[in-house]
């Protein structure tokens, strides 16, 4: 591996002094099972590691008194879907930190490390933006927030300055009687990539659709929110062809490419197959 | 071991024991442990945290040890497969690995015990398929699974019987 310095940062303004003084050759360290990889295979030129996780906010999951959850940008991910309140109040959270990776990468890895690393398909991206996840960043300018969904710039770039990384990623509350869902397609049980991944929130007014998001994964240069999904149920009922027009609207959204993992019309079909079904698991939660 | 420029002295605990030692600030904890502490337990299989044959607990989790850099490990707690048994008697998960003819090779065995180990401190009564979900992290080239998972099975009950 090429890194050639390690440095423990045990506050944000510490952090943030490093990074600028290491300009474009030093990194964040987080739970280290991406940017480990990328050193030792010299994907990227690295020549100082900043380690966030001595931090103590970094690695913190807070649940607050309105009902919003704030979870430090280096939290490991067992942390966060082995905590019960996630796991019933923001379930699409919970299950796609669930199978990023195994148990192993698990006890490490980061939802700021899975975001900042800006892979189309992240998985806990597509949830983060149905969740209204917003990242609060930290830099030689001071702090800012930018939501999730306008996080990703392309594949592996994201839209930090020099010197910034993300502090933590604050969910506002769900509403009362909403759902939510995320699901990938994986040609394995567990331990794989997405060929695709799909998440929604949707919030009612008895029957009637006030409030929706959808996003996906693995099906563009970036994580996608899908506008176009939404509006096809807001101000409707989930009928069997409202879903279906949120499916339509999904597949024309998507433009993903033929890789080694899935074809464009496989990746188009998927689409539309798990947009219908984590509507149809969300309108399952937000009933029970 | 030749002393690079970016050394540093590592203050860590394995196994219970405080070591203090010499590394390379691009050291990778698996490297350290095999390279610096002669510690040749966990093993090299893939590199990049796909295939677990590194696995050791930091700080009481599992990790693997490849995607760990050694000067993370400054104040922390590392367990590895050395320390797994207790002098000569070996743990119930080893013994049940042998009984149950669970490795052929061997290579991915130390990972394997790493991992089934945390899954038992953490769930003591895995179903067959919590046990699988779990282990998906370890690669086996050799035994097709079943046998491990059989082990770690009859461990686990051995375990709770002697609870
Ligand atoms: C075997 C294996 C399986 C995997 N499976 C999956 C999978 O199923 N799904 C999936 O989505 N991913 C998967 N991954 C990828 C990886 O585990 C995730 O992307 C993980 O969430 C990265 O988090 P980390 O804390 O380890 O990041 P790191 O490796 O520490 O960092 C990743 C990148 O983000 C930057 N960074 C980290 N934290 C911050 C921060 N707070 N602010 C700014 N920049 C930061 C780093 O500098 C680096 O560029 C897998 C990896 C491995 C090795
Ligand atoms: S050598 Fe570490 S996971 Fe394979
Ligand atoms: S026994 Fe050979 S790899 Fe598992």
């Amino acid at each position: 591996m090429q890194a050639v310095k390690y440095a423990r940062a045990s506050s944000v303004d510490e952090a943030v002094t490093l990074l600028r003084d290491g300009g474009d050759t030093a990194r964040v360290l987080a739970g280290g099972t991406d940017v480990i990889v990328q050193a030792r295979e010299r994907r990227r030129h690295i020549e100082l590691f900043v380690d966030i996780k001595h931090i103590p906010e970094l690695t913190s999951l807070t649940h607050e008194g309105d009902g919003g959850l704030t979870v430090g940008a280096a939290t490991p991910l067992y942390r966060i879907y082995g905590d019960t309140e996630v796991v019933r109040r923001f379930p699409a959270l919970a299950e796609s930190t669930h199978v990023i990776g195994g148990k192993a990468v698990q006890g490490r890895a980061s939802l700021g490390g899975n975001l900042a690393n800006a892979s189309p398909a992240a998985d806990s991206i597509p949830a983060m933006i149905v969740l209204a996840g917003v990242a609060r960043v930290a830099g030689p300018g001071g702090a800012r927030e930018v939501p999730v969904a306008e996080f990703c710039s392309g594949p592996g770039r994201n839209v930090l300055q020099p010197g910034e990384f993300i502090t933590s990623i604050h969910f506002p509350p769900p509403a009362a009687g909403s759902g939510q869902a995320w699901e990938r397609f994986i040609p394995r049980n567990e331990m794989d990539i997405a060929v695709v991944n799909a998440a929604t929130y949707l919030a009612f007014d008895g029957d009637v659709v006030t409030e929706a998001r959808f996003a996906l994964g693995a099906v563009a240069a970036t994580p996608l929110s899908v506008p176009a999904a939404a509006a096809a149920v807001i101000g409707r009922r989930l009928t069997d062809e409202t879903i279906a027009a949120a499916a339509e609207a999904a597949r024309q959204t998507a433009t993903p490419i033929s890789d080694m993992r899935g074809t464009v019309r496989q990746r188009k079909h998927l689409v539309g197959v798990l947009t219908e079904h984590v509507i149809r698991r969300a309108v399952e939660r937000a009933r029970a | 071991m030749t002393t690079t420029d970016d050394a540093i002295l590592i203050r860590t605990t394995i196994n219970g024991d405080p070591v203090t030692f010499l590394s390379s600030q691009r050291d990778s904890l698996l490297e350290a442990l095999r390279e610096r502490l002669n510690m040749t337990g966990a093993k090299e299989g893939c590199n990049n945290g796909n295939c677990g044959a590194c696995s050791v607990m930091l700080d009481g989790r599992l990790v693997n040890s490849c995607l760990v850099l050694a000067a993370e490990v400054e104040g922390a707690h590392v367990d590895t497969i050395e320390g797994m048994a207790d002098g000569e008697t070996l743990h119930p998960l080893q013994q049940a690995f042998l009984e149950e003819a669970a490795l052929q090779c061997g290579i991915c065995t130390p990972g394997f015990l790493m991992s089934s180990r945390a899954l038992l401190a953490e769930n003591p009564t895995p179903t067959e398929e919590e046990v699988r979900f779990w282990l998906a992290g370890n690669l086996c080239r050799c035994t097709g699974y079943d046998k491990i998972v059989r082990a770690v099975l009859k461990a686990a009950g051995e375990m709770n019987e002697a609870r």
